[in-house]
């Protein structure tokens, strides 16, 4: 079992209260994954090239980051900190800094990279993580949630989802991949890096290696059924989208309310029950084996 | 209970107040020697387990949205939601009935021995898994793998069926409506007897639906898949 939520945002007066708005919604699932959380924001434009971290220790020294990278990468990095997780804003490319990271700050992980997205993920009670990390007051005009109840590998932070590939791109799933050794040793050989044995990630990666040479969003997502197999639901964002596709058994559970405010998706009806206009909202459960995508 | 509003026949649980299990309890443990004959659920908000178990002749009624399993087991209690159900509405119910006003997800009473179910709205897949002897009227369409191994009992659909219809079917008999999406393995398309006919009709009328009969089809199984058959080398 593992919980999902998304919510996009169709009328931007909202975006200040996303947080406020994705926060119970993902609380909600807790019963569904209480081993870990996790929720990507996405920002309603684009603020440059920018980085999520993830300290090992929890009292590292994010000035003394700020400093370095300064000296030997860009001048004027600028990074947000609130305990483990720094948000750091740097114009330089993804490898770049994480090969420079990889030398000098090695126990940084990068959770995420692009213009829009900022990840947040982390070990332990849902609930826990939001309070940590603030979910409530973050912004932006969209935002996919999971709560995690491990079945396959490991819980620790790096486990928990969502997962990210590329840049502006991140995903996270309820079920089980049975083929995803077989895919991922299929993209290491074109030299495609795996950071975790976790079988959603080999979806997150194969989905990106798609996107990246050129397929649309829905034509990766038409790939992805003929390739993935297992139980999933998915949910997907980028920079401007909420994507969300169901297995062709639709095992794993998802409900949708569209209301002319916003776009809600959670896997059960508790996630979405609170949530302002929902009970004039259209709701609809996602049919097996196709496509939905809302763009902002 | 502290906040049920008592009055001699009727109770009212806000479960924004009191939570499934107080309701539950209740329901198990209080409500036969109370005199009580309605319930009014408020507040359900989607939580799952609503009105599990009740085996006593009252009538539920659940104001909004309903989660995961809610009337399963039922014994003789009459439930209505006035909303959209989880998975699993009326699994494994034993006798009385359920009616849904709305829409339900998944598995509609599944493994279901007796009593009635029905949905207004639609019904998502795996409607009628494994029923042993309930009847279910859903007024929409169904999803896929619906009456999946049904045993007994009648499934009638008054909207369409998606692919993989009554797939692995024993002897429980499916009349649709509109269109069949695809039959599952040994479900195959059968006339309508006056029996038939006669069995539909009742349960439009239990369920209050109108519909002209000469339009529903009947599906059973071809019992080539459960018997044994040595034409198959024994491959079974």
């Amino acid at each position: 079992m593992c919980g999902i939520v998304g919510l996009l945002l169709k009328n931007p007066t909202l975006n200040d209260s996303l947080g406020r708005l994705v926060t119970p919604m993902l609380e909600s699932m807790s019963e569904r994954g209480p081993d870990s959380a996790g929720l990507a924001v996405f920002a309603d434009r684009d603020q440059g090239e920018k980085y999520s971290l993830f300290a090992q220790d929890e009292h590292f020294d994010w000035d003394a980051l700020e400093r370095a990278l300064d000296e030997a990468l860009v001048p004027t990095p600028s990074i947000e900190s609130q305990g483990r997780y720094g948000r750091l804003y740097l114009g330089v490319e993804p490898d770049t800094l994480r090969h420079w990271l990889a030398e000098h700050f090695p126990d940084l992980h990068v959770l995420s990279a692009g213009h829009f997205m900022d990840i947040y993920k982390d070990a332990g009670h849902p609930a826990a993580i939001a309070q940590r990390y603030g979910f409530t007051g973050l912004s932006g005009s969209h935002a996919i949630g999971h709560t995690r109840m491990a079945t396959e590998s490991a819980i620790t932070p790096a486990h928990a989802h969502p997962f990210t590939a590329g840049q502006d791109f991140c995903l996270v799933h309820n079920g089980s991949l049975s083929n995803p050794y077989k895919i991922r040793r299929s993209l290491e050989r074109k030299g495609i890096h795996f950071e975790t044995d976790n079988d959603t990630e080999a979806a997150c990666r194969f989905l990106e290696w798609r996107l990246r040479d050129g397929d649309s969003l829905e034509d990766a997502l038409a790939q992805g059924f003929s390739v993935l197999d297992g139980f999933y639901t998915l949910l997907m964002g980028t920079g401007d989208k909420l994507a969300l596709v169901r297995d062709p058994f639709a095992c794993k559970p998802a409900v949708v309310a569209e209301t002319d405010d916003y776009v809600a998706i959670g896997s059960e009806y508790r996630a979405l029950a609170n949530l302002p206009g929902v009970k004039e909202a259209m709701l609809f459960e996602p049919k097996p084996e196709e496509i939905y995508s809302w763009t902002r | 209970m502290d906040t049920m509003n008592q009055s001699a026949e009727a109770l009212r649980f806000d479960l924004g107040e009191s939570t499934v299990r107080d309701l539950n309890q209740y329901l198990h443990h209080e409500l036969a020697a109370s005199g009580v004959r309605h319930i009014e659920v408020t507040n359900p908000n989607g939580q799952h387990n609503i009105a599990v178990g009740v085996d006593a002749p009252v009538s539920v009624d659940i104001q909004g949205h309903a989660g995961y399993f809610v009337g399963g087991m039922n014994k003789q209690a009459h439930i209505t939601v006035h909303g959209n159900v989880g998975w699993s509405v009326g699994e494994n119910i034993m006798s009385g009935s359920i009616r849904v006003k709305g829409n339900a997800s998944e598995c509609v009473a599944a493994s279901g021995h007796g009593g009635l179910v029905v949905i207004e709205g639609d019904a998502s897949s795996r409607c009628g898994i494994s029923m042993k002897g309930c009847d279910i009227v859903v007024g929409g369409s169904v999803g896929h793998m619906s009456a999946f191994m049904a045993q007994a009992g009648t499934l009638v659909v008054c909207g369409d069926a998606d692919p993989g219809l009554g797939d692995s079917l024993y002897e429980a008999v499916i009349y649709v409506r509109g269109s069949i999406h695809g039959l599952g393995a040994d479900a195959q398309e059968e006339p309508m007897s006056n029996d038939d006919y006669a069995k539909v009709a009742d349960l439009l009328e239990r369920a209050g639906f109108d519909y002209d009969l000469q339009d529903f089809k009947r599906v059973a199984s071809a019992r080539s898949l459960y018997h044994w058959n040595a034409d198959h080398h024994q491959e079974y």
